[in-house]
């Protein structure tokens, strides 16, 4: 998997650079919006991370120019302005994601993960599954080793988001984004009780654990190995 | 229906234009009355002083002759007079002291007519056409020595004619002219409010966010134009200041938040790999260092909160808004809040009519409430936790109401500022701006934050103004 990283801080850069190439990707840095421009329409790259406030081009005219050139490269667009609004423009701009700085690295990978997962096509299967655990798209069942499982609306929806990243960390503001399209970080930490009672339904009455708590990043639903 | 017509009637009345389209027809009325009843005055009244002038010479004359030939003189001199009609419509009468008509031109003396007062008013029948009338007359007395009595007067039903032709043509006029009032007035101030409405619609819209609207000139350079003129030097300065400010407040977003961010990342790299970390050391080091992240998106987050309140303040945000439930906003509220407010000890419940709706930007509301629900749980300690949604005198309210401590009322205003926190110690994690918050969005919303005693709790209600159902 080959990314684009547009970044003119070159701390974070390096950082990016560095963080990436260790978990397996193969890294591309531009120090600015022409240089960037430049990488991205010419390079066939799987996903790019890009600033939004760059020397000589900024990250949206970079994105909209991509874009108008039928360049469909997923854009993760890094940004200091934190506003919902900021945020729309930056989707609007053409951005498949948006994340404010500062971020933490294991967010930044979770979320560039789902892109490149998006980008893999959308799914057309009406039921997922992940080991014993099966979720049924049309009836809104859930079961496990055969045993249909009572799950409120929102914790179906909760599932299936976990369910569709499996085996991949998604963060609390993924899905505070995601199942609850709120875009800012409450105080309290609402998610963690959502994800403790999702936890007694699908994992308490069964001999291995599902749903993971990872430390310092989110959760992670995956297979028993 | 009805209803409707006399709420437009009394919003009407409550204009200025209304009013100032009274006052101007009100001054108008007047003026016009005077200049009628004058006109009537010199018209109508001409006419009766010039009979009295006529009736004073006449008896003046008759006296004279008296005083030169005596009674039978003026027997003679009114006989001649009476002879035959002279068109001038002059009425004389001669009688003795028992009123037994010696001479003159009607049969007998008037009924009703007393014979001391000098001018005298009094109806006189006579024959038109064969047909008996009753004429309007005016007359004078005058008693000779010896108890004779010589009237002298003259038939008024023309000149009342005439007064009466003078009375429904000023009418007309007078009607005429009002109703012209009545329409000068209205375009008149019609005309002026609707340059004190530009002014004030384009202030509503710079009010709203649209900072580069400006009022609209004439280019006729009178008293409106030079205030619109200076209305809008005063806006382009309000707009330098808030772009200026918008910039200055990107830029300290982003020059800050970039080193502080590099920190954060240089801490995150310098966490140890787990696979070394299971040496004690290395596990208390990781630790420190998680801490110091923790500390770090503390700072972050109260910057953020900081520049948020900071740009919903300046209005500078644009629009987002939307119609939108209130009732569903608080559902979706209650639906992330309701598992962790279970676990602290909360009964959350929504209490919510359909049908409140606002106008406004979901995701700042979502905030606002949120910041609320979690100071409720942070700070009620436990029991019933209410979210209510309803409609009061037109204005829609979303509610939030515990059964905590509460606020004490010298308080309830403090709150709102940044970084008050009522906890002396300061040990519920927290940074004191999430009611600046809440209280900068309800604003942006053009609505308004009260605190008020829940007997016991606090009670936190936001209104806005309701959208038409």
């Amino acid at each position: 998997m080959k990314i684009l990283v547009v970044e003119d801080d070159r701390d974070t850069a390096t950082y990016l650079t560095k963080g990436l190439s260790e978990s397996g990707y193969i890294v591309d840095c531009a120090g600015d919006g022409r240089e960037g421009l430049f990488l991205a329409s010419s390079g066939g790259y799987d996903a790019m991370v890009l600033d939004r406030m760059l020397p000589s081009m900024d990250g949206l005219s970079l994105l909209g120019a991509l874009r108008a050139a039928e360049i469909r490269t997923p854009a993760l667009i890094l940004s200091a302005l934190g506003s919902v609004d900021d945020r729309v423009k930056g989707l609007r701009a053409g951005g498949d994601d948006y994340l404010v700085k500062p971020f933490a690295f294991s967010e930044l990978l979770a979320r560039l993960e789902a892109l490149l997962r998006r980008g893999a096509g959308p799914t057309t299967a009406t039921k997922l599954r992940v080991a014993d655990l099966e979720l049924d798209l049309l009836t809104r069942n859930v079961r496990r080793a055969g045993k249909a499982i009572e799950v409120l609306p929102r914790e179906f929806r909760l599932l299936e988001y976990l369910m569709r990243n499996a085996g991949h960390v998604v963060t609390r503001t993924m899905l505070l984004e995601h199942v609850w399209d709120y875009h800012f970080d409450p105080q309290t930490n609402v998610i963690d009780v959502h994800i403790s009672r999702l936890r007694q339904k699908i994992d308490k009455s069964f001999q291995h654990a599902l749903l993971h708590t990872v430390r310092g990043a989110g959760y992670c639903l995956r297979a028993p190995e | 229906m009805a209803i409707g017509v006399l709420r437009n009637i009394r919003r009407l009345i409550g204009t200025h234009a209304f009013r100032l389209a009274a006052l101007y027809f009100l001054v108008f009325a007047a003026s016009v009355l005077g200049v009628l009843l004058f006109v009537y005055w010199t018209s109508a009244d001409f006419v009766e002083r010039q009979t009295e002038a006529t009736l004073d010479a006449e008896i003046t004359g008759l006296a004279e002759q008296y005083a030169q030939r005596g009674l039978s003189g003026l027997i003679q001199i009114v006989a001649a007079r009476s002879a035959g009609d002279r068109g001038d419509a002059m009425i004389y009468l001669v009688t003795d002291p028992d009123g037994k008509p010696l001479a003159g031109n009607i049969a007998a003396w008037p009924a009703g007519v007393p014979i001391h007062s000098a001018w005298l008013s009094f109806a006189l029948e006579r024959v038109v056409d064969g047909r008996p009338e009753l004429h309007p007359a005016r007359g004078r007395l005058f008693v000779i020595p010896g108890g004779y009595r010589l009237l002298v007067g003259r038939d008024v039903s023309d000149g009342a004619a005439f007064r009466g032709q003078v009375r429904a043509t000023l009418l007309w006029a007078g009607l005429i002219a009002l109703g012209m009032g009545v329409i000068g007035g209205t375009v008149m101030s019609r005309n002026l409010l609707r340059r004190v409405e530009q002014v004030n619609r384009t202030s509503e819209r710079v009010m709203a966010g649209n900072l580069s609207d400006r009022v609209p000139l004439r280019g006729t350079s009178d008293e409106f134009d030079q205030l619109a003129a200076n209305l809008n030097r005063m806006l382009d300065q309000i707009e330098r200041l808030m772009t200026a400010m918008r910039e200055v407040t990107d830029d300290v977003a982003h020059d800050l938040k970039t080193p502080l961010s590099r920190l954060r990342t240089r801490l995150e790299r310098a966490l140890v790999a787990p696979s070394e970390a299971s040496s004690a050391a290395g596990s208390a080091q990781n630790e420190a260092i998680r801490a110091a992240i923790e500390e770090a998106d503390r700072l972050l987050a109260t910057f953020n909160a900081l520049l948020r309140i900071a740009e919903l303040e300046s209005g500078a945000r644009h629009d987002q808004t939307e119609p939108l439930d209130l009732s569903e906003v608080a559902r979706s509220a209650a639906e992330l809040y309701e598992p962790v407010a279970e676990e602290k000890g909360f009964t959350l419940k929504v209490l919510a009519e359909t049908g409140v709706r606002i106008r406004g930007d979901r995701h700042l509301l979502s905030q606002a409430l949120a910041n609320l629900l979690d100071n409720a749980i942070k700070y009620a300690g436990g029991g019933a936790l209410e979210l209510r949604v309803f409609s009061e005198n037109g204005q829609a309210v979303l509610e939030v109401a515990d059964r905590g401590p509460g606020i004490p009322e010298a308080d309830r205003q403090s709150v709102f500022d940044r970084f008050v926190r009522l906890e002396p110690s300061r040990t519920t994690p927290g940074n004191g701006l999430g009611l600046s918050l809440v209280r900068a969005i309800a604003h942006r919303h053009g609505g308004s934050v009260t605190l008020d005693d829940n007997d016991p709790g606090l009670r936190i209600r936001l209104k806005f103004s309701m959208l038409p159902t």
